[in-house]
């Protein structure tokens, strides 16, 4: 399978960053005291990072079934913007469409909008790839914490810093690949501005701002071109 | 206290309520993947996201107690580095992520 070599190479950083994180939710969930399997049902079923941290303060809280799926629904909007701009990527169908949009997470996202794959003609397959790649390096970290986790010894500090040089990464291709500084300066102060505002819900509240000014922008153009 | 049959209902709920977030999209554009608009957010969203992500992976450091972001932006400039000098992205993350690792591990610019 030669679309897997640039797959598991494209999507190795996300592994350092998705086993550490996913150790952490593994602990942390462990201590609720249901069978470690759980864990990792959790990270094969909901598969979002953000919303398995709060479930275990709200599981431990024993809070409603219809609070905890209303908290999840509003932490995880932001992936309405995500399916925006990846609807004429995923040209497919069926079973392997239904898997790309449920594994569309913040790190899929951003390895699908800046990576390809080697032969044009494959590229639903390597999305594939990558995406079923990212949601086994975070269910192995959830079933390795909550199995193991108070056992381990390895010193994993620092090591989600791997996610933080990845979308650095990603930064600087797009930025090969647009040469324009609007997007960026814009979303660097839609990032600041939600971060001293509503830091809470930071993600959600700068990419609806930056969105915002994109709309500004693209219908000042589309003035000028009349 | 820890009833499997709870844990199961809220794990149905989430696995819902996260696949609706993802599913949205795709089912209120469904026919218009070409509309230029939507070319156009998908030309120029993934930069804006991508720049956000940097800033919310970072949004626990504190820049106003010591060491004020330092391993942060040491961390950030040697992954950057590595990238300008390479473009090899497995080279930079690691590069850069290895740096940070030392730096919290051993105390550096504490």
């Amino acid at each position: 399978m030669p679309l897997l070599t640039p797959a598991v190479r494209a999507s190795l950083p996300v592994a350092f960053g998705y086993v550490p994180l996913g150790i952490a939710f593994g602990i942390l969930f462990q201590d609720l005291g249901y069978p470690w399997y759980f864990a990792s049902l959790m990270g094969l079923l909901v598969y979002a990072g953000a919303a398995q941290f709060m479930a275990v303060g709200l599981l431990a809280a024993q809070a409603g079934i219809l609070e905890i799926a209303v908290s999840t629904l509003i932490l995880n909007s932001r992936h309405l913007f995500f399916g925006l701009s990846v609807l004429s990527r995923y040209r497919t169908r069926g079973l392997k469409k239904a898997y790309l949009i449920f594994g569309l997470t913040d790190e899929t996202y951003s390895l699908i909008t800046s990576t390809s794959a080697p032969e044009p003609d494959r590229q639903i397959d390597y999305y594939l790839a990558i995406t079923a790649l990212n949601q086994s390096y975070w269910v192995l970290g959830c079933t390795l914490g909550a199995l193991a986790g108070a056992a381990m010894t390895i010193d994993t500090r620092g090591m989600d810093f791997a996610l933080t040089a990845l979308f650095l990464v990603l930064v600087l291709e797009q930025w090969n690949r647009l040469q324009e500084i609007f997007p960026f300066v814009a979303a660097a102060l839609c990032g600041v501005l939600a971060l001293s505002l509503f830091k809470d819900q930071m993600l959600l509240t700068a990419i609806s701002l930056s969105i915002i000014l994109f709309l500004g922008r693209y219908h000042l153009r589309a003035d000028h071109h009349e | 206290m820890s009833d499997p049959l709870y844990l199961s209902a809220v794990i149905l709920a989430m696995t819902g309520a996260t696949f609706l977030t993802r599913l949205l999209p795709f089912l209120l554009f469904r026919n218009r993947a070409e509309h230029p608009l939507l070319n156009y957010l998908g030309r120029y969203l993934p930069a804006a996201i991508m720049t956000i992500l940097v800033l919310y992976s970072l949004q626990g450091v504190d820049l106003f107690v010591p060491p004020f972001g330092a391993r942060e932006l040491v961390g950030a400039l040697v992954t950057l580095a590595l990238h300008r000098w390479r473009a090899n992205p497995l080279l930079s993350i690691f590069g850069g992520t290895a740096c940070y690792m030392a730096m919290i591990q051993t105390g550096t610019l504490a």
